[in-house]
């Protein structure tokens, strides 16, 4: 089990790799609320593309991210679950709490230069999708 | 040898003390058991979540701070039937039906999304409690598993 952190442009990336049970969920907690303590940023993306198991241990971490960002008038998106976590993420419910999205890139917002700088506003399709979530956010 | 149909075709039983790295050793084993009937991966997933989630009550709850032995027991039967039993000798449930309910936890503040019995009774067929304060707790899971070659 690791997690590797990173924040960029206020967007805190959390990605965690192996298990995620009861024994690995007080270590990814203290390193992913270390990071927002410091970082104070407006996005927590929590990356599952490299998890290899979760059972409602992984539910109580993303809950609790969850109030710790909205007190800091952030919010949580949810990246890239495979379909068995998926399931258990919808038997939470989840999905009515944050956004779940298919890779940590859709997660990405914000600002068009920001996208810019970072060169990943190449097609049309991707800028469509950026201005679209920009539009849902400010609305 | 000849096994009846009321007995069990193999067995295993799995004893360790209530340290949190368990909790994957738990699923390891018991997935490593049940791969001679050869479920279907989702299957196996399933009962991999549940048994987590049984063996992480005992080691929370059940023995809350202090270590105790957790027991495991899995049983397979005829048609892919298999049994499960996560036994405790902890502190016990004082109000079981309660600790069935969705989102009911004694333990907000470690982040228990109180969700354990929730995803027991929606990933496996059969879910058994039976408690008693200050003797422990036994958690009997049951479901039929198709194997991939009957499906095939």
């Amino acid at each position: 089990m690791s997690t590797s952190i990173k924040t960029e442009n206020d967007i805190t990336v959390a990605k965690i790799n192996g298990d995620l049970d009861h024994h690995t969920a007080k270590f990814i907690r203290g390193e992913i609320d270390r990071e927002i303590a410091a970082e104070h940023p407006v996005r927590l993306i929590i990356d599952f593309s490299e998890v290899t198991f979760m059972d409602s241990s992984g539910i109580g971490l993303i809950m609790g991210r969850y109030k710790l960002m909205q007190d800091l008038g952030g919010d949580v998106v949810v990246a890239s679950p495979p379909a068995y976590i998926k399931k258990v993420l919808r038997l939470a419910g989840i999905d009515k709490l944050t956004r779940i999205v298919g890779d940590v890139r859709s997660a990405m917002p914000h600002t068009t230069p920001d996208v810019k700088e970072n060169g990943i506003s190449g097609s049309t399709e991707e800028r469509k999708k950026i201005n679209e979530e920009i539009g849902s956010e400010t609305n | 040898m000849k096994r009846s149909a009321q007995k069990p075709i193999n067995e295993m039983k799995l004893a360790f003390p209530s340290y949190s790295e368990n909790e994957r050793f738990a699923r390891i084993a018991v997935s490593g058991f049940l791969s001679q009937i050869d479920p279907c991966i989702d299957e196996l997933s399933d009962i991999k979540t549940a048994v987590s989630e049984g063996v992480t009550n005992a080691i929370v709850h059940g023995y809350k701070g202090t270590v105790g032995i957790v027991q495991l027991n899995v049983k397979i039967f005829e048609g892919g039937r298999i049994y499960i039993k996560i036994q405790d000798k902890g502190c016990g449930i004082e109000d079981v039906e309660k600790a069935r309910e969705p989102l009911f936890t004694t333990a907000p503040e470690d982040d228990r999304a109180g969700l354990g019995f929730a995803i027991m009774e929606t990933f496996m067929e059969k879910v058994r409690v039976r408690s008693k304060v200050g003797k422990g707790t036994s958690v009997v899971l049951e479901r039929t598993v198709r194997s991939r070659k009957q499906r095939s």
